[in-house]
């Protein structure tokens, strides 16, 4: 029992870090119906952000709260304008043409990235420095949980509430609403819908890099192509949950993060081999897009001819 | 002057083919070919862009011709290389020593080409079983399941113990460019004639509308599936020569990256174009080789090496030709289809153009 809450627990961080980064990917495709592959890099460009800030600043000698959060707020922002720039230069010119063409389009762009940082930072990983006091505090049982862990918790919950608070309480999350109920439409209509696209890549970007941050604090190692699985399983989540619909990228991230621990920790017993981790998510979505395309919390949307 | 019967045509064009690689071949041993030798380095090169040349064309025939934008092409390349390289491990010697009297090149061929025969049917067989399901998806869906089976297998692979799991596999080096290049040539044919045949006027008018494909009596399904498996099974064969070629297999050679370069090499060529893809497989297999060249930066303690800046050239190609050119080179035009608009003028062609 101690180990499955220890399980639990430890696949639920890791489920927050995708939920974050899977916020981004159903946000994109809600709007303009592109997976964007390189939303798994700007979360390791989120890392690497605060990589930089972190050593530059002296954060890294002497933890503090505030160092933290100007990491954090500072790998948001940079990430942020980086996904801003990627939509502008790469997405936005061949908008135009074929779904098949923004898709290849958004493939090389996740290559460039990548390896774009393995020719600067090198593919050496690196060791992201400790922000904060990190200690484990033990539950009932053998249970135990880590202060970065709770970190994680906390740090994405406050995201979630203030994304949910962005897009149903302010003007700019009604036009978001609008641009992916129908863009023509909210063209039609005044909006300003290049610069909401824009806007919803920032968002992303910026929930992805601090997803990059908080997971560098609870596991240190960081490396240019880190974001490649991360972002796949991500976007299994975003799709799981239901793609387009932000709860759903939520409830998904959550469960593929329980789903891949619970392998590790208990496949053996049924013959699935811990190595069989990063396969789980595969195989989450491959059941779900041919059992229940929508996700669990989508709706049907018949296609018009 | 009279007109010669096509089959005499492709049978003169087959020897020129055969014998072309034969001296190649020939002046990559240690003595060269009277005098004339071409070093490993370029030997390598050769062999490579041959085997591209299969994994280009087969993709080509998956997304170019069907429409259908598969991108876990390496998933079954590494079907074929292991499947095959399974069955010369373990049978191999025994089949050379039963037709040694055959002498050497003969029995290490046959061995070579079973094995080639069993990595695309194994292959062909994983097409199927992936192709049912998946291809009741459409689009960018379609893309990341293939992608999620491709990665699905490779971690499949990794996990059996019997062929090397995650040591690596040793394989003997039975296949040579002679093989390799045979092997290329009959691609391109058997695509080109699929493309050509009725069965490629299916494939080609699924790719233009689906729905008008459908309700024209074309059982979509049905082709989209035999697309798959077909052009599933030549990415085994090539895997099967890479496996024989490079004498060891580690499931790091089939990551995504694999299957990336592969669609690099097709949409940098032209999508639905079978010189395109071949012309995209030898750009995507010389430009590194290129960049080889360029000396390292210095700068403060960090090294610069721009023989590392292979896939950032890739990457930005891609997004250049997708944002100037998305069509590729080539589109869905053939090389010689320039030619023949100047021949065209003093030499009328018989019938309708299709």
């Amino acid at each position: 029992m101690d180990t499955f809450v220890q399980q639990l627990i430890n696949g639920l961080t890791i489920g927050s870090i995708y939920a974050l980064i899977a916020l981004g990917y159903t946000m994109v495709y809600g709007i303009l119906r592109l997976i964007n592959f390189a939303h798994g890099d700007i979360y390791m460009v989120g890392a690497y952000a605060g990589f930089m800030i972190a050593t530059s600043l002296g954060f890294a000698a002497n933890p503090s709260a505030l160092g933290f959060g100007v990491t954090l707020l500072g790998a948001m922002a940079i990430a942020g304008a980086i996904g801003m720039a990627i939509e502008r230069f790469a997405y936005r010119p061949v908008r135009k043409y074929s779904k098949m063409t923004t898709l290849i389009t958004a493939i090389g762009m996740s290559l460039l990235i990548e390896y774009l940082f393995v020719f600067i930072f090198s593919g050496t990983p690196r060791s992201f420095p400790q922000l904060l006091p990190n200690e484990n505090i033990t539950l009932f049982g053998n249970a135990t949980i880590s202060t970065s862990q709770i970190l994680i918790f906390v740090v994405s919950i406050a995201l979630m509430v203030v994304l949910q608070y962005i897009i149903f309480r302010t003007k700019m999350g009604k036009a978001m609403r609008a641009v992916s109920f129908n863009i023509t439409s909210a063209k039609l209509m005044g909006i300003n819908t290049d610069f909401v696209i824009a806007f919803t890549f920032a968002l992303g970007s910026a929930l992805a890099a601090a997803g990059g941050v908080l997971t560098a604090q609870y596991n240190p190692k960081i490396e240019p192509l880190m974001g490649i699985m991360t972002g796949l399983k991500a976007f299994v989540a975003a799709v799981l949950g239901g793609i387009g619909n932000i709860p759903g990228a939520v409830l998904g991230g959550l469960l593929i993060g329980a789903a891949e621990t619970l392998v590790v920790g208990y496949g053996s017993y049924v013959g699935i081999p811990s190595t069989y981790r990063d396969a789980v998510a595969f195989a989450i979505l491959i059941l779900v897009l041919l059992l229940r395309p929508a996700g669990l919390l989508g709706s049907n949307v018949q296609e018009k001819v | 002057m009279k007109k010669m019967p096509s089959w005499v045509k492709s049978l003169i064009l087959g020897i020129i083919v055969i014998v072309a690689l034969y001296i190649v071949n020939a002046m990559m041993s240690a003595t060269g070919f009277f005098g004339v030798g071409v070093d490993d380095y370029q030997a390598r090169l050769l062999v490579f862009i041959g085997i591209n040349i299969i994994l280009a064309t087969s993709l080509n025939l998956i997304n170019g011709f069907t429409g259908q934008f598969s991108i876990g092409h390496a998933g079954f390349m590494a079907v074929g290389a292991y499947s095959s390289a399974y069955f010369s491990v373990t049978y191999g010697r025994s089949i050379e020593t039963s037709l040694a009297g055959l002498g050497d090149f003969v029995a290490s061929s046959v061995v070579l080409l079973i094995a080639i025969a069993i990595g695309a049917v194994v292959a062909a067989m994983a097409g199927l079983i992936v192709g049912i399901p998946s291809l009741r998806l459409k689009g960018d869906y379609l893309a990341i399941v293939t992608l999620g089976f491709a990665e699905i297998i490779r971690i499949v692979i990794l996990n059996i113990d019997a062929v090397g799991g995650a040591t690596g596999y040793q394989v003997p080096g039975y296949a040579n460019f002679l093989w390799i290049g045979v092997f290329a040539v009959i691609t391109v044919l058997v695509i080109h004639n699929i493309v050509k045949s009725d069965t490629g006027r299916a494939l080609v008018s699924i790719r233009e509308d689906e729905l008008a494909a459908e309700a024209m009596g074309v059982n979509t399904t049905r082709y989209k599936v035999t697309s798959f498996v077909i052009g599933s099974s030549f990415a085994g064969v090539a895997g099967a020569l890479f496996a024989h070629y490079n004498k060891f297999l580690s499931t790091n050679d089939f990551q995504f990256i694999k299957s990336f370069e592969i669609i690099i090499m097709i949409v940098i060529g032209g999508m639905g174009s079978m010189t395109g893809a071949i012309l995209g497989a030898i750009i995507v297999t010389l430009l590194p080789e290129l960049l080889r060249g360029l000396p390292d930066l210095q700068v403060g303690a960090t090294t610069f090496r721009f023989a590392d800046l292979r896939l950032v050239i890739f990457a930005l190609i891609l997004i250049l030709t997708m944002i100037l050119r998305p069509q590729g080179i080539l589109g869905t035009a053939e090389i010689g289809s320039f030619f023949k608009r100047f021949r065209r003028a003093d030499k009328p062609t018989g019938g309708m153009k299709a």
